[in-house]
């Protein structure tokens, strides 16, 4: 920002801006912030793997961090790439995520299932804190 | 089949350039070339350039199915990560038989990896004509939203069937 601003300053008219600043100024604020978002997806999958209550219900959890936390990370570095082989090859990187990932989490789900775990079922709530370590 | 082998040749070309980078040097082009020529040779012996194998006929079905896909991941995604984040993590784990209507075994792994790859849904076992389906929360596991996903995933990979549009929302 202080970019601009200093541009400005230094300009009477508008013909004399520095403009140049502000492109990268865009293309990093984009990837930033695509890549904070795709980090918030990726921690929400890290806490809901520990607290979720069962193996089924995690792997839920663990599915988020899969596709939308990794896709935004990849976006990110794309658009830090920028036109380039190594935009393509991030790009090839997200579609076998894409394609992949699925099939690992239901392997897993199905491996579960044929060995007889038994997912748990109905509505659960988190306990509350204060009634941790009571005997019940 | 000669038309699958001219394809998968051409689809390998282009991830082979796409990989390598060098577009001068004439020994890793023609490397690439005799690479491609062995790989062709090796599925014609194995008898499988068909459908299956070569599925990037219908490329642009496949992509445009994927970006439907992808909108309502981000979905999916928002209602996971809301569920998970509240302090008192309510959730309602359901097990659900889901009806897999593509014809095409490709059209059904495509389905079913689309259920698993929503978050909040995991296909567990498939039969000849159904999925079970572990959803973490109830009413992410009614059966009518899944025929959408079921027509658009028969359709991205060729089968003739239009999908019905339902307003987009």
């Amino acid at each position: 920002m202080s970019v601009i601003f200093a541009a400005a300053e230094a300009g009477n008219t508008a013909s004399q801006v520095d403009w140049s600043g502000l492109l990268p100024l865009i293309i990093n604020g984009a990837s930033i912030t695509s890549i904070f978002a795709g980090l918030f997806f990726v921690l929400g999958g890290t806490l809901g793997v520990l607290r979720l209550p069962d193996f089924f219900t995690r792997l839920h959890a663990a599915g988020m961090t899969d596709t939308l936390g990794a896709e935004l990370i990849l976006l990110g570095l794309m658009i830090q790439a920028g036109p380039s082989q190594m935009t393509l090859k991030l790009l090839l990187v997200g579609l076998f995520l894409f394609m992949t990932s699925p099939t690992a989490t239901h392997a897993i789900a199905n491996a579960a299932y044929q060995a007889g775990l038994k997912p748990m079922l109905g509505n659960y709530k988190a306990p509350d804190p204060s009634d941790i370590g009571k005997e019940t | 089949m000669l038309r699958f082998g001219l394809v998968l040749a051409i689809v390998m070309a282009l991830y082979w350039l796409s990989l390598s980078g060098y577009l001068a040097n004439k020994m890793l082009l023609s490397l690439g070339a005799i690479s491609i020529l062995l790989v062709l040779g090796l599925c014609a012996r194995m008898k499988i350039l068909d459908e299956e194998t070569v599925p990037y006929l219908h490329s642009f079905k496949t992509f445009s199915y994927f970006s439907w896909l992808f909108k309502q991941i981000v979905k999916a995604n928002f209602q996971v990560v809301k569920a998970v984040l509240s302090p008192d993590l309510e959730i309602s784990p359901t097990l659900v038989k889901i009806p897999s209507t593509p014809k095409s075994e490709i059209g059904k792994t495509m389905f079913g990896n689309s259920i698993t790859l929503t978050p909040g849904t995991v296909s567990i076992e498939m039969d000849e004509d159904e999925i079970l389906v572990h959803a973490l929360l109830e009413e992410m596991s009614d059966p009518n939203d899944f025929t959408e996903m079921a027509d658009r995933a028969g359709w991205s990979v060729g089968e003739i069937k239009t999908p019905k549009i339902e307003g987009e929302g």
